[in-house]
């Protein structure tokens, strides 16, 4: 019966959408948690290059795993478009892996669902205590005062990387550390025909929404009230939003082209030498991957107001990374919190870590030289100073959506050549507002 | 005339009156065999029928009833009741959530009503420009149905390449060698993109369009058109007079087929958009889809997915009757 229902819904959620099949969300059995006590289901999600590369990484440690518990991990590598269709639907029907990566800041979203394990105190205790964590890491993995619902697994920040050529070329000594000093320079560059200061992702909805909740904090403005109500048409976050669209609009720094670039063009166009600067997240591995050689490129903290990055309006980070949960349904939970207490070991921290060009969100692992190179260096004084968690309020997920959405539409105003007015940009943002649940 | 040829509704000829079996009868295990064995043979199929089609629909009618978010989401049999909540606010066209949903009504009927006539047009005109046999027209038409044979997914996927500002086909065309533009235009963002949807709905929809009536062209005899032209009818008067009067009732058929796949179309606008489509361009079923599974709000989602549902019963509904009434008057 259970599970008759359970197809039921799952067939039900995939109609519903009339042809969703498109968006990935199809198989709601795929995993099947583990029913044997010797096997693990685990969804990673797409870090690497690549699914295949994932893999590559992964697997040797699984391995690893096996051997010394004798618990064979089944992986899928989940990419990133599908990710959270999945969780949805085997949310719903209750067939889902028994571990699995989630987007950090969708933790309280989830959270609300109640289909995750709440990380309390005993929970923690199984995987060495909730003191081993760094404290921002921590601040991103649901509501605050509750349980949460994951442990940080993958820790990243938003950096500005620069091309060193570029720069030398145009005369310009030191990386930007104000947004003038951005916007004076990406001018120097943007005047040559065919380059360009900085990129952006104008389509990319998160992407927007780490960028604009930044700028929010430097602004003094946050997107939700207190008490986690949406407050978006604040003139701190109209700024916020008008600042980060007018680097196309008026300062003419971004090429218009960027409002449509939602699969990382803007890092290609970075790699091929068409834009001199990215605000982005752990960029290394991809610049290789894009044939860029590491003296290449420079990195320095994201801009503020004051040149100097710390807490509150100095903020120059959302704190990104990737959680660890563990499905409440899970028939295996002492060894879903062994893998998770393998994965987030200091050993295995730094080896993915490095792997990925991530930080580890795990103290001493995170101390480890291996993270001290210039690059690297960059973030984890980010993460540990100036970088803030997106608001953990259920609500994030359709935030993303409204906000993000709304600033796509800004850059497509600003790309066709339409004013972006300051009344323009609150009566989008109150149109966005207006489409939050009422609760 | 020709309707005859036309198996409107095959079920009625196989199981009507009449069939020589009926004078064996008098024993009712065979009697009953006799009838039973037809709904035996179709038991299968209606099984899976119900569970594939009736279960969901009715599960989506009772979510619709439902408040189902992130909260209630886990456990949807025990979400709460909200009456008809789900349907007053996707109703209300003075609220953002109803306001929007008239949107993207308006622009689907908009967009279907141009594609569908569009992929009529262009797949008739090039159905009739084949009748006649001429050197290389198996390769044309093997050719001509290129875009209803690939993946809609690799060719959409394409076209979204083709659309992008700076590196696409279409702007280097239009810009850079026949100058038809003063600057590269956008496409997938945008007014544009309306057009950019249309575009890849009509290369997608016309050669089912022509499948079809190149299908329908065969069963008109040749004669017809001899007799026409001894008479004196141009080509233009024989199409508009043989041609067109014969297809009508395959064109029946295409123009509702068409017209429910164009308006309930989702891959085109999710390859080419992403889940967020433009202003411009947001389909319902895109709209749906956003309602649904990126705002979390599945009761509003299935509300809007019946009431949509409704719309096109409707719609099908007056279409067949007025179209079935007036070929039985054409039949007297």
């Amino acid at each position: 019966m259970r599970s008759i229902r359970a197809a039921a819904v799952g067939a039900v959620t995939l109609s519903l959408a009339l042809a969703a099949s498109a968006c990935g969300g199809g198989s709601a059995t795929g995993g099947g948690a583990g029913d044997s006590p010797k096997t693990l289901t685990y969804w990673a999600s797409n870090q690497g290059a690549g699914v295949e590369v994932d893999k590559k990484v992964l697997q040797p440690e699984l391995d690893k795993f096996e051997k010394e518990t004798g618990i064979k991990v089944k992986l899928e590598v989940v990419p990133w478009p599908d990710l959270l269709n999945r969780i949805l639907t085997a949310t719903t029907s209750g067939q889902g892996p028994d571990v699995l990566n989630i987007g950090n800041t969708w933790s309280a979203s989830l959270q609300a669902t109640g289909a995750l394990l709440p990380w309390d105190e005993k929970n923690f205790d199984a995987i060495g205590g909730r003191d081993r964590f760094v404290e921002s890491a921590l601040g991103s993995t649901g509501v605050a005062g509750e349980d949460p619902a994951a442990v940080p697994l993958y820790s990243m920040a938003y950096a500005l990387y620069y091309n060193k050529k570029m720069f030398a070329d145009a005369g310009i000594g030191e990386p930007p550390a104000t947004w003038d000093e951005l916007v004076e320079a990406g001018r120097k560059i943007s005047k040559d025909g065919g380059k360009w200061g900085l990129g952006a992702e104008g389509s990319n909805l998160s992407n927007n929404i780490h960028q604009v909740f930044v700028l929010g904090k430097q602004h003094g403005a946050d997107f939700f009230t207190a008490d986690g109500k949406a407050d978006f048409t604040s003139d701190g976050a109209v700024a916020a939003v008008k600042q980060y669209v007018d680097l196309m609009a008026e300062d003419e720094i971004v090429a218009p082209g960027n409002a449509e670039y939602a699969q990382n063009q803007s890092l290609s166009d970075f790699a091929n030498g068409k834009t001199a600067m990215v605000l982005w997240q752990t960029a290394s591995a991809t610049f290789k991957s894009l044939g860029m050689t590491d003296d290449e490129w420079g990195v320095a903290p994201a801009p503020v107001p004051s040149g100097t990055p710390g807490t509150g309006k100095a903020t120059n980070s959302m704190v990104a990374g990737i959680n660890m949960a563990v499905f409440k349904n899970t028939r295996n939970l002492d060894g879903a919190t062994a893998f998770v207490k393998f994965m987030t070991s200091d050993a295995e921290q730094k080896i993915l870590n490095q792997a990925y060009g991530s930080i580890p969100p795990v103290k001493a692992a995170q101390a480890d030289p291996a993270f001290g190179s210039p690059s690297t260096a960059v973030l984890r004084e980010t993460l540990a100073t100036s970088a803030a968690a997106l608001p953990q309020v259920p609500d994030e997920s359709q935030f993303e959506t409204a906000v993000g959405t709304a600033v796509k539409e800004l850059f497509a105003d600003a790309a066709a050549g339409r004013a972006v007015t300051t009344e323009s940009v609150r009566a989008r943002l109150a149109k966005a507002q207006q489409q939050m649940p009422a609760k | 005339m020709t309707t005859t040829t036309v198996p409107a509704r095959p079920g009625a000829r196989e199981t009507g009156p009449g069939t020589p079996g009926a004078a064996r009868g008098g024993r009712l295990p065979g009697r009953l065999r006799r009838i039973g064995l037809p709904y035996l043979l179709l038991l299968p199929a209606l099984l899976l029928e119900l569970l594939v089609h009736l279960v969901p629909m009715v599960i989506g009618i009772v979510m619709s009833f439902k408040e189902l978010t992130q909260f209630t989401l886990r456990d949807w049999g025990t979400a709460p009741w909200t009456g008809g909540d789900n349907y007053r606010v996707s109703l209300d066209f003075d609220a953002p959530v109803g306001e929007a949903l008239l949107h993207s009504f308006l622009v689907t009927c908009v967009f279907t009503v141009l594609s569908v006539g569009l992929c009529w047009l262009i797949g008739t005109a090039a159905a009739i420009c084949m009748q006649d046999a001429f050197r290389g027209r198996g390769l044309l038409r093997a050719l001509f149905l290129v875009p209803y044979a690939l993946p809609v997914y690799a060719a959409v996927i394409t076209w979204a390449f083709m659309f992008q500002h700076d590196n696409g086909l279409v702007n280097h065309v239009l810009y850079d060698q026949l100058g038809l533009t003063d600057k590269p235009s956008f496409w997938l963002i945008g007014d544009n993109s309306f057009i950019a949807l249309l575009v890849v709905s009509v290369w997608k929809g016309w050669p089912f369009a022509f499948l079809i009536v190149m299908a329908g062209l065969q069963n008109i005899p040749r004669e017809l058109y001899e007799a026409a032209a001894l008479d004196g009818a141009g080509t233009w008067q024989q199409i508009r007079r043989i041609t067109l009067p014969s297809l009508r009732p395959v064109n029946q058929v295409l123009v509702l087929v068409l017209f429910l796949w164009t308006f309930n179309d989702f891959n085109t606008p999710y390859v080419l958009f992403g889940k967020a489509a433009p202003e411009a361009a947001d389909l319902v079923s895109i709209h749906i889809y956003q309602s649904s599974f990126v705002t979390w709000d599945f009761g509003t989602g299935s509300a809007m997915s019946v009431l949509l549902l409704l719309f096109l019963l409707l719609v099908t509904g007056v279409y067949l009757f007025l179209t079935s009434r007036g070929r039985k008057t054409a039949d007297v």
